[in-house]
């Protein structure tokens, strides 16, 4: 019996056969691009003691100032993405997270009780199991 | 013996499909030993059965061992009415309205490679039809769709050239 080489397996595609596998080819890199583009944010929801204090939108600079129970968290947001600039918070997470650019990305800043999330198309989830 | 009060006359066809869905289950069950990265990605082995099946016997017949497979496998892994058996299900009946259209497809064009591949899309359309309206109603269960089409074109690809070269290899054996 003949070795199964290359050759012996493209022997089986037929002319149609290349067609249906370019389209579904071109299904997957279509998927690839449209579903993993992740949803692009459209403003920053600046929370304070769990209220929505201000909401920034994204397309242009601006900075703010939010009062907590330890002192004020400092805020600036630029084109596209936001981050916690200063929290007076002891371990300063929200801080070292730096710029948050994806949509339903979150920095907290759990002990002056500040948070900032960027939003858009819709609630996202930050997890799902099953 | 005792005679049975209910004579059950098995047809060459009943025994054919009989033995061709056995070779499918048989597929399912050592590809479920098969340790898998991801749930849901997997090659799907008997599905070459099912195409040998199409192939040379129609429609009917492919049904009927796919849909046997399915049910049978699922009792013999204990997923019977779990929620892997419905996916599995689902998937199943897509690829089957799916491959009704693909055999008109004209022969001389179009072998089994267009086949598989045209079912291992409809199967992966299916399930993740079920798991959005039913097991998970929420988008995310789209986000892994780029990676199930990858699967399908794979093993869709692969499996169509399994069975493209056993109908080559054997398309004079097996008439009974």
């Amino acid at each position: 019996m003949a070795r199964a080489r290359l050759t012996t397996w493209l022997r089986y595609l037929r002319a149609g056969d290349l067609f249906v596998l370019a389209a579904a080819a071109a299904a997957c890199v279509a998927s690839f691009v449209l579903l993993w583009r992740g949803e692009q944010p459209d403003r920053a929801i600046v929370r304070a003691g769990g209220q929505i204090v201000a909401e920034l939108p994204l397309d242009r600079a601006a900075e703010l100032t939010v009062d907590g129970p330890l002192g004020q968290t400092r805020i600036e947001v630029e084109p596209r993405r936001a981050r916690v600039v200063a929290d007076p918070g002891p371990r300063q997470y929200c801080v070292r997270q730096g710029w948050i650019s994806r949509g339903g990305a979150v920095a907290i800043c759990a002990p002056n009780q500040v948070s900032l999330s960027l939003n858009g198309g819709g609630n996202s989830h930050d997890s799902l199991s099953y | 013996m005792t005679r049975s009060a209910t004579e059950l006359t098995v047809s060459r066809d009943d025994t054919r499909i009989a033995r061709l869905a056995a070779a499918a289950i048989a597929l399912t069950v050592a590809e479920a030993a098969i340790p898998l990265p991801l749930p849901g990605v997997k090659p799907g082995l008997a599905n070459i059965v099912t195409l040998i099946v199409l192939w040379r016997y129609g429609w009917r017949d492919a049904a009927w061992v796919s849909l046997l497979r399915v049910l049978a496998g699922s009792l013999l892994l204990g997923q019977f009415l779990a929620p892997g058996f419905f996916l599995s299900a689902a998937g199943s009946v897509a690829s089957l309205l799916a491959l009704g259209a693909a055999m008109h497809l004209p022969r001389h064009w179009f072998g089994p490679v267009s086949h598989s591949l045209v079912a291992a899309f409809a199967h992966i359309c299916g399930q993740l039809a079920v798991a959005r309206l039913w097991l998970v109603p929420h988008d995310g269960v789209f986000y892994l769709a780029p990676v199930f089409f990858s699967a399908a074109l794979v093993f869709g690809l692969s499996n169509g050239l399994i069975a493209a070269h056993l109908l080559a290899d054997r398309s004079h054996a097996d008439r009974r």
